[in-house]
């Protein structure tokens, strides 16, 4: 079923090739400074199914960041007012999704998120030309919440940096974990020294951990918590897991139990064909990240299959159908233009000499975000 | 060589002429790039007044340009959601008219150019250069964790906030608008200059135990120009949360000090111009480098090494061959 | 609060403080004796933390990981004081902290550019790795005992280095009076040069120690730089000893912050508040500490005036 959907959307991009306008996206991305791993990531992901794809009726303007939000909004008007751009695309951070996503959605161009989705902009600051193609901030630290109770934790220790994204991975595990709570604690964002958490911890009487610590911060996380000698069972989301900075974690990962919305291992033609073709490309295994752009670059490409980017309202509705071969399997927008998805729960493990994940359940199945009720398109 | 009045004069024209020709070719980026330029040369203006003539080395200016920026987001934020920000014991409501919002960053920012310049200015050089930094960290790191304004994620402000007879979504007339405030700016900073203030200021800079000795106390003069000089980043950090429609952390952060501070050096410390020309030099070389290589930011570093080591007086300093009265 | 919690929450902040004591020693040095700020100081501790993790994956030992750091550290820091520090001396602090700001662009990306954007891996040695039982019931890391043991060594080393040596001698005569030793006949441009490289071999010896249990990446040295700063501001600038004792003051401060401040504030108020407000406050605690110090001593702990 799935070759077939394959099969039919490359048939459609051969009859469609001549029919539609050309389409310029911009991608503001983050490549340089101590992010560039994410945005390098999702830029190749990108390029790679346009590659693919083989068209040439599709441009892409990438433009550094630098992880500073006013330099992304300089970028965005700059796509906007001189670029003519019709999609934006490429923002890694909430914080810069932020400063770049309402102001552009307001001024009719597109908006698709390849990595961050702040809940303000999935409830009562959802646009109909601003799409969500990874995932709600929330989803995968909801998925760890529902995995802790069927793993039948009755007593966890919670953690993440004192910003919003970290409010909200604690308020998006608690929304579905049933048990109780030795201990909440909120880190310094950049801390990398967590002997002080990891010694409330161990006196907590806790029976398991949940911690949500992007980049770096989780790298000194779990390789001084593996060195502390407190054993309890630890859980995150995939953000410090995944194929970029899993290496620098090490042993100190091994066995560990994390969420997310793709793995290399899930088993549909069009993931073997990324996963393959990324490694060829690349020479390196893909990241969740990559994944992401690449799902956004094949849905750009499957609207625009059907629907010319000038008539903004059937290519949002092309938008909306979700026609397109996710790597991830099933994927539909919900009302909100977030993903409908599948939140699988993986391991950690060696493969020869390199670290990388395998599925080992379904955290949450056909999962939608919270905030969809506030959002007032439907 | 150029005189220095006249090469000031030449920047003023280019920096007037450029965008309208843009204005005209309908090249709108590069107006909202010369209106960057504009902005953070204003901040540059106000940091020169306390490095450049009262010798104080701050790293912690940030503090104020984000202070004025959040007022801008705290105001407009709370129009735009109709809460008034305060009811009891009177109320007090958010407003989306920049003059308000220039008269409340320019109050914010002084009280906190006055808090933390009366405890910095205690101490001096290295120490100064440090506790400042301190300071700009502290409110940064508070900024970021304080939920109630956006946190770490900032605030966004979906349409510019008003002028009394300007369309300012308009990137010509927003751009005017900057550039008369930067222009009212400089004119009242070579007033200051050359006022029986600015002499005192400079005469604590050159030596201190002389002023003391002419009866002036060099603590409380300092201090005047550092709330000045805050006051002025304060105004700026607005005017840039407008430019942007955006006000974040990263305002506050150390880097945004540091390259207040290099726009004034690579243009020549103490010059009345040096915080433009060294404004419109950087944003061009990150604007031009950026489309070059990942790895630009090592070519601009390279850059202000060679200008630190081997150009003290800056580009104008360069180009008018006299070497800058800073000591 | 059980004390055996309690006190290993002041272990953990002596081992932090000890952390910054290594990063701020070499800072405070090369400010008495040359009356340098050096920004890039961050950058010789992230240099440390990438040489060691590219030599110990290259050869399987963390020791020699470690030498490699050490030695790498310092060439680094012979290098740049040739090239780019001696021309600063004569300086103002403005145009230091400038250049040094410019060496710390180039340092980061020229890093990102030869060991690429991904956060390396380097960890402990399988010697130090596990708890190991103390006292009261504590099981503490053995590693970051090892890091206490070694910060405390290299503050004694330094102490005797610097009243017992002649090159001792020579960097107190040169805090007290620059332009004396130099008429003394004292190579004052080698004694500035071993000066430094011995600040950068210190930092670096920091990033690879701190690598191992943290995270080698891009940017590492700015956090720790910063948290240097307050350390020697506290401690007087120029002062080892002051560097010392500032360094573990700030790590007491900011690690028992973060312990007590959110239960304070949990007896009073509701849970998340309380955790909130406690954690933001114990973010600016150490700011707090060090203008209530300046407040009382405008020149630091043991600072002399200047």
């Amino acid at each position: 079923m799935k070759a077939l959907k394959t099969l039919m959307a490359s048939a459609a991009v051969l009859m469609a090739t001549q029919a539609t306008a050309d389409v310029k996206v911009g991608m503001i991305t983050t490549l340089s400074g101590g992010g560039a791993g994410l945005g390098i990531d999702v830029r190749d992901g990108f390029m790679l199914a346009t590659q693919m794809a083989g068209r040439d009726d599709l441009e892409v303007v990438i433009e550094d960041d630098q992880r500073k939000p006013d330099i992304a909004v300089q970028l965005a008007d700059k796509m906007i007012q001189s670029e003519d751009v019709d999609i934006l695309t490429g923002i890694i951070w909430s914080n810069l999704a932020m400063a770049v996503v309402p102001s552009a959605t307001a001024q009719g161009k597109f908006y698709l998120s390849p990595n961050a989705g702040p809940s303000a902009l999935a409830g009562r600051g959802c646009h109909e030309n601003y799409f969500n193609v990874a995932w709600q901030n929330d989803n995968l630290h909801e998925a760890a919440g529902a995995y802790a109770n069927s793993a039948e934790y009755a007593n966890s220790f919670i953690l993440a940096p004192n910003y919003p994204a970290g409010q909200d991975a604690l308020t998006g595990y608690k929304r579905m974990y049933e048990g109780e709570l030795a201990g909440e604690i909120y880190t310094q964002l950049g801390q990398t020294d967590y002997a002080a958490e990891i010694a409330q911890i161990r006196a907590s009487g806790a029976d398991s951990v949940y911690f949500f610590l992007p980049g770096g911060m989780g790298i000194a996380f779990l390789k001084q918590y593996a060195a502390s000698g407190v054993d309890l069972p630890v859980v995150g989301p995939a953000f410090s897991f995944d194929q970029g900075i899993l290496q620098a974690v090490g042993d100190a990962a091994l066995g560990v139990v994390n969420t997310s919305q793709w793995n290399k291992d899930i088993d549909n033609a069009a993931n073997a064909a990324f996963v393959e073709a990324f490694q060829a490309e690349y020479g390196r295994l893909p990241s969740l990240y990559a994944s992401q752009g690449y799902d956004t670059a094949n849905l750009i490409i499957s609207a625009m299959n059907v629907a010319d980017v000038d008539d903004q309202d059937a290519f949002r509705a092309a938008l909306e159908a979700a026609d397109f071969a996710s790597v991830r399997g099933d994927f539909e927008f919900g009302s909100n233009h977030h993903p409908i998805q599948d939140i699988y729960v993986r391991e950690v493990i060696k493969e020869g000499d390199v670290y990388t994940n395998r599925i080992i359940g379904t955290g949450l199945e056909n999962h939608a975000d919270a905030y969809a009720a506030d959002c007032s398109l439907n | 060589m150029i005189k220095e009045t006249d090469l000031n004069t030449a920047i003023w024209l280019l920096f007037l002429g450029v965008p309208l020709a843009a204005w005209q070719m309908g090249e709108i980026y590069t107006i909202t790039l010369a209106t960057k330029i504009c902005v953070l040369a204003l901040a540059g203006v106000g940091l020169n007044i306390a490095l450049g003539l009262g010798g104080m080395v701050s790293l912690g200016h940030a503090a104020f340009f984000g202070i004025g920026g959040y007022a801008m987001g705290i105001l407009a934020s709370h129009a735009q959601s109709y809460a008034p920000i305060m009811e009891t014991p009177f109320l007090i409501e958010g407003t989306k008219s920049m003059p308000v919002i220039w008269v409340l960053a320019i109050i914010m920012s002084g009280i906190a150019a006055l808090a933390i310049g009366a405890l910095s200015l205690r101490t001096n050089g290295a120490y100064f250069i440090m506790i400042t930094l301190a300071f700009g960290q502290m409110i940064y790191f508070f900024a970021i964790s304080w939920p109630a304004y956006g946190g770490e994620d900032g605030l966004s402000i979906y349409v510019r906030n008003d002028f009394p007879g300007l369309n300012t979504l308009v990137p010509i007339q927003f751009f005017a608008l900057c550039f008369a405030i930067l222009t009212a700016v400089i004119f009242l900073s070579s007033r200051l200059e050359h006022s029986r203030f600015g002499m005192a200021l400079q005469a604590t800079r050159q030596n201190e135990t002389r002023t003391q000795a002419v009866g002036l106390t060099p603590y409380k003069i300092r201090l005047i120009a550092f709330v000045i000089s805050g006051m002025i980043c304060g105004l700026a950090g607005a005017v840039s949360a407008d430019l942007n429609r955006f006000v974040s952390p990263t305002m506050l952060s150390w880097h945004t000090s540091g390259e207040i501070m290099i726009f004034v050096i690579l243009g020549g410390t103490g010059r009345l111009f040096a915080p433009l020309v060294g404004a419109a030099i950087y944003i061009m070389l990150e604007h031009f480098l950026g489309g070059v290589s990942d790895y630009w930011q090592i070519f601009l570093g390279l850059l202000l090494l060679m200008v630190v080591l081997f150009a003290p007086g800056g580009v104008i300093g360069l180009l008018t061959k006299r070497e800058a009265a800073h000591d | 609060m059980p004390l055996a919690l309690f006190a290993e929450q002041v272990l953990n902040g002596l081992q932090f403080g000890v952390m910054l004591f290594l990063m701020s020693a070499g800072l405070t040095l090369v400010f008495g004796v040359m009356g340098l700020i050096n920004l890039a100081h961050g950058s010789l501790y992230m240099i440390g933390g990438f040489i060691c993790a590219a030599v110990a994956a290259f050869t399987g030992s963390f020791l020699l990981g470690l030498g490699a750091a050490l030695a790498g550290a310092a060439a680094a820091g012979v290098l740049v004081e040739t090239l780019v520090i001696r021309r600063l001396y004569a300086r103002d602090h403005l145009d230091q902290v400038l250049a040094t700001f410019a060496l710390i662009l180039i340092f980061s990306e020229g890093t990102r550019w030869v060991f690429g954007s991904f956060p390396l891996f380097l960890d402990v040695p399988d010697l130090l790795s596990g708890p190991v039982s103390l006292p009261l019931g504590i099981q503490y890391p053995a590693y970051r005992l090892m890091i206490i043991v070694v910060g405390l060594l290299v503050a004694l080393g330094l102490y005797l280095l610097i009243t017992r040596t002649r090159l001792g001698i020579r960097i107190r005569a040169g805090e007290s009076d620059r332009e004396m030793i130099a008429a003394l006949g004292v190579d004052i441009a080698w004694l500035y040069t071993i000066v430094f490289a011995l600040g950068a071999a210190l930092a670096g010896l920091a990033g690879a120690l701190v690598g191992a249990i943290q995270s080698v990446q891009i940017g590492m040295g700015e956090p720790v730089l910063i948290l240097a700063f307050v350390v020697i501001v506290i401690g007087g600038i120029g002062s080892v000893k002051g560097a010392l004792i500032g360094a573990i003051l700030v790590g007491m401060t900011d690690t028992l912050g973060r312990f007590l401040l959110p239960q304070f504030f949990a007896t009073f108020m509701e849970n998340t508040s309380a955790t909130t407000i406690g954690s933001s406050l114990a973010s600016m605690l150490i700011y707090i500490l060090m203008a209530g110090v300046l407040i009382f001593k405008p020149q630091g702990l043991f600072g002399g005036a200047s």
